[in-house]
């Protein structure tokens, strides 16, 4: 208990630091590594990215990206590594609701769960169409 | 053009990007959007939706640094967040109706707005009157380590630095930057922040804003990984070197040369989307 009771902002400000830190790291680790993947498939291609179609990129949702990334083709490897990416600053928010809570800012974890909320409701899909 | 050559020039002008863009303060955003664009004539929806991921790799990089050091106030940093996410998906959802010409304009006028601010010489607007009822109930006012000294800061005008974090989140949405220019504005000049707190909070700020929007631009196919992949790559290593030369470099002159090369490429920007070039 003693611990829990001496949380400081300090421990906070160091535990999100890294947190960010190796969540860009992991995610861009991935990026790479599908893009080799996805360059050896489509390097000699031709790029067409001269006029935007919303059916141009298959892998738009959370869930496929998820069920595609084991198939290993490059673009859902990339998918994936961006995917990552996009989730590190909301782990971060996450995490801050943990430790304000921890540190009995109830102000904080609600202001942090409305933060979060409006990200979840984004990521259901309810914003694209 | 084939995927490998375009890879390979997007990665070199991405890191110019990056490295430029944090040299400068102006951000990698509002360079590779334009080279992406007039460029390489990619389309525009494109570019802002690989742009918001780079912003999210390098602000999140850098938010990994301050946040140590203890300059970030997290409580503000967390209570503007909700102004910033709204603001944001509202601007991702209205970029979905705007016809691709308006957002080049508005992009154009942000571009030259954004780098003027970067030349403008900064004034302290620090205060230690405690009398913002709203600071005292979010508990925003706070300290910083200053040469090594704990200074404290009182926080003014809450209401008014929220509306323009919203207004900085929608534009941020719309146009797949992180407005960093926006965002001091709000904290240095309307809640009185000190420098040192107001940039590096709006780095905080920066990768949950452009992850709300990214997950928009996700959901409308505006992240292809073909063209998002080589720009978060070579931006995020720009910045990285740009912030390492950054602590050496005299910038003075290198902003000065740089506002004159970015209002040219705004200027571009806001005559194609004027006369339909988008």
């Amino acid at each position: 208990m003693e611990q829990t009771k001496n949380i400081t902002d300090k421990d906070i400000q160091s535990l999100v630091g890294n947190l960010l830190r190796a969540g860009v790291y992991i995610s861009m680790v991935i990026v790479v590594l599908g893009g080799i993947i996805y360059l050896s498939e489509h390097g000699s291609e031709k790029i067409d990215y001269a006029e935007f179609s919303f059916n141009k990129v298959s892998l738009k949702t959370v869930e496929t990206i998820f069920a595609n990334v084991l198939t290993f083709r490059g673009a859902a490897v990339v998918q994936f590594g961006l995917l990552m990416l996009i989730f590190t600053p909301i782990a971060r928010v996450l995490m801050a609701v943990v430790t304000f809570f921890l540190e009995k800012d109830y102000l904080y974890v609600l202001i942090g769960l409305i933060v979060l909320a409006i990200i979840m409701v984004s990521l259901s899909g309810g914003f694209a169409h | 053009m084939s995927v490998l050559l375009f890879t390979l020039i997007v990665l070199i002008g991405a890191f110019l990007a990056g490295f430029l863009g944090s040299l400068t303060g102006l951000g990698g955003g509002v360079i590779i959007i334009p080279l992406l664009t007039l460029g390489l004539g990619v389309d525009i929806h494109y570019a802002i939706g690989a742009s918001i991921i780079s912003v999210i790799a390098t602000s999140t990089g850098s938010a990994a640094a301050y946040v140590k050091e203890g300059l970030t106030n997290m409580r503000i940093g967390m209570f503007l967040e909700i102004a910033t996410t709204v603001g944001a998906i509202l601007g991702a959802v209205i970029a979905v109706y705007l016809n691709a010409g308006y957002v080049a304009v508005i992009f154009g006028c942000i571009l030259i707005f954004s780098s003027l601010m970067t030349l403008k010489k900064k004034v302290d607007h620090t205060t230690l009157e405690y009398t913002s009822k709203g600071a005292k109930f979010f508990k925003l006012n706070g300290s910083y380590p200053n040469q090594g000294v704990v200074t404290p800061y009182a926080v003014k005008n809450v209401a008014g630095g929220f509306f323009m974090m919203l207004f900085a989140g929608t534009l941020s949405g719309l146009l797949g930057i992180g407005s960093g220019a926006l965002k001091v504005i709000a904290m240095d000049n309307i809640m009185r922040l000190p420098f040192k707190v107001s940039t590096t909070t709006s780095n905080f700020m920066m990768g949950v804003t452009a992850a709300a929007s990214a997950v928009v631009y996700l959901h409308r196919g505006q992240i292809d990984p073909g063209i998002a992949m080589p720009v978060c790559i070579g931006v995020l290593i720009g910045a990285t070197v740009g912030a390492k030369v950054l602590v050496k470099a005299k910038t003075d002159k290198l902003k000065m040369i740089f506002a004159v090369v970015v209002t040219i490429l705004a200027l571009q920007m806001i005559y194609k989307g004027l006369t339909g070039g988008f």
